[in-house]
């Protein structure tokens, strides 16, 4: 089985939730009998990032590097990659659900006109078939599914699957193709970044979530405090209730409506835990809530829970893990 | 500018999903269908392009059964103009739906066509670019706002880190997040004139599907876990069993 990884570069680097996709490629294709390769797109010098692939378990990667690839381009990434799946008969094919990811994958789908599983939460290989399971209805039931074409295409949800090093070096192989940038109806006229340093809720490993109970988003604060404390790989989150006020970004939410996330660590504080809320974190790893009212449905879900005014125990909270981060 | 928007009939998101006889599908009794909420913003996002342009029809567009005549009625409800039912089987392959939609829309080719960025069902957040894709035009997702100008869209779309703005020429395909576009309620008087409004029925060229759920389960439950304690004072004991039993810190 050959299955491409088709990974995202972010300011030099191979985010996370892309280094995880070659490891599941390359685990499922050794499983298979086969190998993983992945396809990385990017400006000029993105092949410097190539050869670290091979630690992830990529025999081959395939660079196109141009000026006119730097940045994500929806017209651009779709053309090249569909390209390249083409010339090089994949079994399988498999992006990060980002939302660039989520963004390419179809518009790839349409080109090589096959189906597409976004999202996906569990690949196995079963009789030397690849097993897949994604979540629907907002994660309140999972799908085994069946896909009838070649190659299958699939998103898999950052956070979930293990990227786990090996030894191994990739052969760094650079593709070059015609492009035509001007050909490309869609203009990318600017980003704005919010957060600065914070990663994004969707792809962040720790989560820390306010809800209505925060009362101010002047108390913002002290979420942002405990966010700091947990590490550079700590994001914050939001329930639609403060969203809806203004209170938060909508790139916070998380839920049916707003992004879904899979942290390995979730604290929901302020929150009472509605079924639209859950759909969105309840595959997270460890879920922790402080909420004052202890028949919270929040407290169903969560591992481990404090009852009490978050106002005093968030504080204390972010001094014990600061303490314990100093500890080291 | 005439706008054709694509909604969906799906369960509503309160709904506590059960597993149906065949082991592939919900139990669908007792089951409230609703129009999926994303694809409410869409109509929404529509309906304000309409108003601030002052001109332009926006018709709404469904792949479905019978049942879905009601979704429509609550997009005319909402204030679009008219409605077209396309009969067909609807599946998890979002590519199949795609083509029966770009078979229909290719032939009014209307300038802006926006859809849901997900429907609450299969949250497949496929069909848009995939249609856009096979009509050959550009396509921007996620979009928490957007401003047309002479020949073109303007859109903000919400990816991870932050929020990318891109201009696509007409005709172009958008799908619609929340951001800006909180749904209005359909006014009794909204509902009435519904009633009028035209809804066409016809067959959907339809594409076989080629992706089949061949299980479907519910997740384990969530063990309800430990209360550790009240207040403050329960904060070590927290820390301790996440560093110690839940290895997360
Ligand atoms: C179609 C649809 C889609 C939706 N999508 C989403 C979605 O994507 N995401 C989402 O989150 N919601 C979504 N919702 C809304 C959802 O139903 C809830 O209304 C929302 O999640 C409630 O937010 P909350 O928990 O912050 O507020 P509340 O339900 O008001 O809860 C506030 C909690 O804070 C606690 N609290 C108050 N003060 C304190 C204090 N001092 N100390 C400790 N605890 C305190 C209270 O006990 C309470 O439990 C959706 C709803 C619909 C209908």
């Amino acid at each position: 089985m050959k299955i491409l990884a088709v990974v995202e570069q972010r300011d030099g680097e191979v985010p996370g939730a892309s280094r995880e996709v070659v490891s599941a490629a390359a685990s499922l294709a050794e499983e298979a009998g086969g190998e993983a390769h992945a396809l990385l797109l990017g400006g000029p010098g993105v092949s410097d990032q190539a050869a670290a692939l091979g630690a992830f378990g990529a025999s081959q990667v395939r660079v196109v590097a141009h000026d006119a690839l730097a940045d994500y381009h929806p017209d651009g990434y779709s053309k090249v990659a569909s390209q390249v799946v083409k010339d090089g008969a994949y079994d399988a094919v498999f992006l990060p659900a980002t939302s660039q990811g989520k963004d390419l994958a179809p518009r790839l789908a349409a080109l090589l006109d096959v189906p597409l599983a976004q999202d996906i939460t569990r690949a196995s290989v079963v009789d030397g078939a690849l097993e897949l399971i994604r979540p629907v209805y907002a994660g309140k039931a999972f799908t085994q599914i069946h896909v009838e074409a070649s190659p299958v295409l699939a998103t898999l949800r950052p956070n979930v699957f293990p990227a786990q090093e090996r030894d191994g070096t990739a052969q760094v192989e650079s593709v070059d193709l015609d492009l035509d940038p001007d050909a490309w109806p869609t203009r990318v006229v600017s980003f704005e970044a919010t957060g600065g340093d914070v990663p994004d809720v969707a792809e962040a490993s720790v989560v820390v979530s306010g809800g209505r109970g925060m009362k101010d988003p002047e108390n913002w604060k002290l979420l942002d405090d405990l966010r700091a404390a947990l590490g550079s790989d700590a994001g914050l989150g939001a329930s639609r209730a403060v969203v809806d006020a203004g209170w938060r970004p909508h790139g916070e939410q998380v839920g049916q409506t707003g992004k879904t996330v899979a942290p390995k660590l979730y604290f929901a504080i302020g929150i009472s835990g509605a079924i639209q809320h859950l759909a969105g974190m309840r595959t997270a790893g460890t879920i922790v809530a402080v909420n004052r009212d202890p028949d919270a449905p929040i407290f169903k879900v969560a591992d481990y829970g404090i009852v009490g005014d978050l106002f005093e125990v968030v504080p204390r909270l972010t001094e014990e893990v600061r303490a314990l981060k100093a500890e080291g | 500018m005439n706008i054709i928007v694509c909604i969906k009939r799906v369960p509503d998101t309160e709904t506590r999903i059960r597993v149906g006889d065949d082991g592939t599908s919900i139990d669908q009794s007792g089951v409230k269908y609703v129009m999926s909420p994303y694809d409410e913003f869409a109509v929404e996002a529509a309906l304000r392009t309409r108003e601030a342009l002052g001109e332009g029809e926006v018709t709404v567009l469904t792949l479905g059964d019978d049942a879905s005549q009601e979704t429509l009625r609550t997009a005319l409800a909402m204030g679009a103009d008219r409605a077209v039912l396309l009969q067909g089987d609807v599946s998890h392959d979002g590519l199949a739906t795609a083509k029966a939609l770009a078979a229909e829309i290719g032939e009014s080719d209307p300038p802006l066509v926006l859809l849901g960025a997900k429907a609450a069902d299969d949250d497949q957040q496929q069909v848009g670019p995939m249609l856009a894709t096979l009509l050959g035009r550009p396509c921007a997702t996620a979009v928490s706002n957007f401003e047309t100008k002479e020949g073109a869209v303007v859109c903000q779309s919400e990816v991870d880190g932050g929020t990318q703005v891109l201009e696509l020429p007409l005709p172009a395909v958008v799908t619609i997040t929340k951001g800006e576009f909180e749904p209005r309620y359909a006014s009794l008087k909204g509902i009435m004139a519904a009633k009028r409004k035209p809804l066409e029925t016809k067959d959907a060229q339809t594409a076989p599907s080629r992706l089949s759920v061949k299980s479907m389960e519910l997740p384990p439950e969530r063990e309800a876990g430990k209360i550790v304690g009240e207040g403050a004072e329960a904060v070590p004991e927290l820390v301790r069993l996440l560093r110690e039993e839940a290895n997360v810190l």
